[in-house]
């Protein structure tokens, strides 16, 4: 998931033509004030992280100012703050605007109809999770034949619009639709949607773009989203990897056997504290970049649960010894095996020629890793 | 003795001259399938294992009456390789390619539905009918003619899961990999129907995970009209919000697609859910030797 921050999300709004407060991006107090001063950004204003975590307003994240100094000492305040694990090193100024409403709109995907929908309320300003089911209106839009004027109608009647305002929410969810499509997003988000005057802006953006659409949008690849260094690592080696918050790392092959494998050691006491799926290989290359991956985030102890169907279990043994090997002998942890399935025998006798001992129930390994972790003899 | 598959299902693999499409086209065989073609753009007129190789889906179906296919094309051309099979008439095609974005599968599953075709997949393992042919890459062993249906949205669980049901001296009619991505051809309440039809299943066993409401959808449908036995397992239990546990689809969003509510769900339609994927074989078992408590 490629999270933008609001203010990357409103650059991409501002491409499809989703009308904006007018507003600039600063990195400094310094760079505040001069963006007021300039009138870049008109009086009075609001100054916002530029972080992904919600609840901003709440957090002191969202001050507002009525002269450059304030705005300065409003960016001062803001700047450097630690939010919810991510430290602010961007704000975004804009004017503040005299509203009459805020609403609530979002496209994404229903993955049980399978189609996209559309969420409005005429709620806005608030988490939509709160507000009563009653009061949001969700239709879905078929990509055959795409957004049509009824939608529309019937997205104004959600919010209970006419005239300019109507005419303005329309042209909004047709840039926002197209932005959808376009830009390969999860979800587009406007809340609020604020009314001014009769028309429509957007005060807030969250727009967040799917991964596996990666190769067809360059322009995203430099933003950081909130992958850990490791998982950075392994996503450019394609195996799914994520740091959780216990020291048991599990090594599966398949996500379902990877989670459930997880579900496990829970069970038993342990604490996972990664999750590895080496997906299909038939590469012990592949098998040992993810165990010294896997090293890196200093374990425990490390569960190796492998059913060889497409992958072998003496592939996945070679390339696990020869990791072993590399790792210093300061660094290792106690490792338990459990490899089943295609070329099972060949595996288990190259793991036992390195010390490693598979044991074929899945209960009495998973006992045994979480014995380890915690230190106690099996 | 099977859902979806027949002794007549005649396959042609996409992207045949790809490693994974010539290993996997040489196992389908050897599980007895009638693979009929390969399809790779350019390479028509050549041979792989033996197989006619053809540079469309068309000249496949023309040629040699390719009536299934299996795509190993990479994602960033799997949507065209899709809607051409469905094109040339194609009515059940396997997805295997993993990463292929969300909204190129909305373009391929409602223009496959608009044709009456039915995808499997994407980023699944495919289907097998022991006895009757594999369309996909669920290894060969595992497998042993039977009467338990399983449907699952992962793969190598479910390898492990079948093999257990065969070592219990159990056999499958057919397995249905649905794959791991949020948009799938085929769900649960799809799946579930071709089971209740078929005569030749007595139990099925669903393995889920985490989520989106797949398996909910498959609750309300099993209390409601599915009248034979449900083993279930999902994955998951101990997975944090908002991450994706190697699935694109496996991801707990918003506090919903929790692996809680989907046994619930489960567990109320009568559903017996193991809480470990190795109890399954035993309750499979167990329900095959006393019956169901249902």
């Amino acid at each position: 998931m490629v999270k933008l921050a609001e203010w990357q999300g409103k650059e991409v709004f501002r491409k499809y033509g989703v009308p904006l407060p007018k507003g600039a991006v600063a990195r400094s107090a310094d760079e505040a004030e001069a963006l007021v001063r300039a009138g870049t950004v008109p009086l009075p204003c609001v100054v916002k992280a530029q972080v992904l975590a919600g609840g901003r307003g709440k957090g002191g994240a969202v001050r507002f100012a009525s002269t450059p100094a304030e705005a300065r000492a409003a960016a001062a305040a803001i700047l450097g703050l630690e939010f919810k694990g991510e430290r602010v090193k961007v704000l975004l100024l804009e004017e503040k605007l005299a509203l009459s409403k805020e609403l609530y709109l979002s496209i994404t995907l229903d993955r049980s109809a399978r189609l996209p929908v559309i969420i409005a309320s005429a709620r806005g300003g608030v988490e939509i999770e709160s507000v009563d089911d009653r009061e949001i209106d969700r239709q879905h839009v078929d990509p055959f034949p795409g957004l049509t004027a009824f939608e529309k109608r019937r997205a104004n009647k959600a919010f209970g619009l006419t005239g300019g305002a109507a005419k303005s929410l329309d042209l909004l969810l047709e840039g926002l639709w197209k932005l959808f499509q376009a830009e390969d997003a999860e979800l587009v988000e406007i809340n609020p949607l604020a009314i001014v005057g009769d028309g429509l802006v957007a005060l807030d953006a969250k727009v967040i773009i799917e991964d596996d659409a990666a190769f067809r949008h360059p322009e995203y690849a430099e933003i950081r989203d909130d992958r850990t260094p490791l998982e950075e690592i392994a996503r450019e080696k394609d195996i799914a990897f994520v740091q959780l918050d216990g020291n048991i790392g599990v090594i599966a092959n398949g996500a379902g056997l990877t989670m459930a494998t997880l579900d496990v050691l829970k069970e038993f006491g342990g604490h996972p504290g990664v999750f590895l799926d080496l997906g299909g290989t038939d590469d012990p290359r592949k098998v040992t970049e993810a165990f010294l991956l896997m090293a890196q985030a200093k374990p425990k102890a490390v569960f190796l649960n492998i059913f060889g169907g497409v992958t072998r279990c003496d592939t996945v043994a070679r390339g696990l010894v020869e990791a072993i090997h590399q790792v210093p002998a300061a660094d290792r942890f106690p490792l338990v095996a459990r490899i089943r399935g295609n070329n099972e025998t060949e595996g288990i006798e190259i793991l036992r020629a390195a010390g490693v001992t598979s044991t074929p129930e899945l209960k009495q390994s998973a006992q045994a890793v979480v014995a380890a972790a915690a230190g106690r003899p099996a | 003795m099977s859902v979806l598959l027949t002794r007549e299902t005649r396959v042609v693999v996409q992207g045949i001259t790809g490693h994974q499409g010539t290993v996997h086209a040489r196992q389908m065989r050897e599980f007895g399938t009638n693979v009929v073609a390969g399809v790779t753009p350019g390479k028509g007129g050549t041979t792989v294992e033996n197989v006619p190789v053809f540079d469309s889906v068309r000249e496949a179906v023309d040629g040699v009456r390719a009536n299934a296919s299996c795509i190993f094309v990479p994602a960033p051309y799997a949507k065209d390789a899709l809607l051409e099979a469905v094109d040339a008439g194609v009515r059940l095609a396997v997805v295997v390619t993993e990463h292929i974005p969300f909204h190129d599968m909305l373009v391929m599953y409602h223009y496959a539905r608009s044709q009456g075709a039915r995808i499997i997949g994407p980023n699944c393992p495919g289907i097998a009918s022991p006895g009757v042919a594999k369309v996909g890459i669920i290894p060969n062993v595992v497998f042993r003619p039977g009467r338990v249906g399983v449907i699952s949205r992962s793969g190598t669980l479910t390898y492990e899961i079948v093999n257990g049901i065969k070592e219990h001296g159990l056999g499958q009619s057919t397995c249905i990999g649905l794959g791991g991505d949020p948009v799938v051809g085929t769900s649960f309440v799809d799946a579930l129907p071709l089971f209740q039809e078929d005569p030749d299943t007595d139990l099925v066993v669903l393995v889920g995970e985490i989520g989106g409401t797949a398996e909910e959808d498959a609750a309300d449908y099993i209390a409601r009209k599915f009248t034979k036995p449900v083993v279930a397992y999902i994955a998951g239990r101990s997975a944090p919000p908002g991450k994706r546990m190697g699935h694109a689809g496996a991801i707990i969003s918003r506090g919903k697609g929790t692996a809680e509510t989907k046994i619930a769900a489960l567990q109320a339609a009568g559903a017996r859910v193991a809480r470990f994927p190795y109890e399954i074989p035993d309750l499979v078992a167990e329900i095959v030797q006393h019956g169901a408590r249902r």
